[in-house]
Order: structure tokens, then sequence, then C-alpha cells
């Protein structure tokens, strides 16, 4: 692991209104198949994309919300979710589907500072 | 007239430029819009205070995808894709603001 890079995934859309979200999902899962240090961020409407209790039967589209709980089975464990906009759509750590650190925006410029390659969704 | 808005109110200007510019009317959130309906969100006042000139609906299957069918804002009111339709029949115009 000492030749990992630090790899973040910087998601900032919502989930299903436009493709950028699941697209995001699909290259964190491609790759967590190299072994790198991956981070993921979750930033301005990119929150509600771990919303808990999607039901996405009446738009006909697949609900990748459970997904994001799977990601530790492929040692994607740093998720990282914005304070600011958290708290400005109204959620808390509840409402996550999954377990994440919230930092305020300033930690995550400086997270997303650290790292070897930051890929924006 | 009917004004539709399919864009997230906290990352685009489309619903503040349907609410400073139309007249009045009827106005349907959809898609990534929905989230301007929903409680606690950082714009909730201006929605509500929108509602003295407009009256609000919301697409519901576009809220419960999002999982936030449980947090629509009092005062809108929720429908359902035949009832899109109706609305599109009833008035005389529409705007898609994209």
């Amino acid at each position: 692991m000492s030749d990992a890079k630090k790899f973040m995934f910087v998601n900032r859309k919502a989930p299903y209104g436009t493709i950028y979200a699941l697209e995001s999902l699909e290259v964190v899962l491609i790759s967590a198949a190299f072994d790198q240090d991956v981070s993921l961020a979750f930033l301005d409407d990119g929150v509600y994309q771990l919303k808990k209790g999607q039901q996405t039967k009446g738009i006909e589209i697949k609900n990748f919300s459970p997904t994001y709980r799977a990601l530790e089975d492929y040692d994607v464990e740093k998720l990282y979710v914005e304070k600011e906009a958290m708290e400005a759509r109204g959620l808390t750590e509840d409402d996550f589907v999954v377990d994440v650190k919230v930092l305020s925006r300033a930690e995550m410029g400086a997270l997303m500072d650290e790292q070897d390659v930051v890929l924006s969704f | 007239m009917l004004h539709i808005i399919n864009k997230s109110p906290l990352t685009s200007t489309t619903l503040d430029s349907c609410i400073n510019t139309a007249i009045g009317g009827d106005l349907l959130l959809i898609e990534d819009a929905v989230y301007a309906a929903t409680k606690g969100c950082s714009i909730e006042a201006k929605v509500k205070s929108a509602m003295g000139k407009f009256k609000l609906y919301v697409l519901m299957p576009d809220l419960e995808a999002r999982g936030l069918g449980d947090r629509l804002i009092e005062g809108v009111s929720p429908v359902d894709y035949s009832g899109f339709v109706e609305l599109t029949s009833k008035n005389k115009n529409c705007q898609s603001w994209l």
C-alpha cells in the first residue's frame, strides 16, 4: 500500500436528476479494484445522494443508494460529508444510509488539498 | 399559467428567476427542484413567501425517489403523473424553466 495514491471523488450533484451521482459510484467501484487510498467527499447537493429512504419505483430508475452501504466490502471506508451543505438542506447524520465523517468546509478543503488525484462529479 | 421547474434550488437560479419574473399562477416542482419543497431546507422561507403569489405543486414520485416524501412543506400540493397532466391541460399555457 506504500505506493498507493490518494484518490478523492468529489460528489456535488443530487441523485437521479442527472447521471453524475451514479457515474461517480461506478468509477469508485472500479477504482476499488486497484488498491488505492480512496475517499468520497459529498459537497453541496451531493449530500442528497446519501439520503435514507429513497423509493424510486415511481420514477422507474434503479435506486442505487444501497450501494453506498456495500462500499466497505471494497475497502472504501472514507466517506466525508460537508457540514454546511448538510445543514443547509435540513439534514443530519441520522439521515444517511451509511456512517460518514462530517467535516467543516475548511476541513474538507484541506483534505482535498492532500490528495494525489481528485475526480469531480 | 403553469410554471415548471426541474433544477435544484440550491445550485441553480432557476427557481429564483421564475419567482421573480412570473406574475403568479401554478408552480410545479419536478426532478431536482423537488428539494425546494422540503422542510428544513435553507430556502424554505422563500418558498413559503412564494405561496402568496403561486399555487405550489410537487411531483411526488420525484420527491419519494429522493427519500423526502415525508418532509413536504405544508401548503405545497402533492401530485402524481396524472395530476401533472391535469395541470398542463387546465392551464392556458405553460413554461418549463430550463
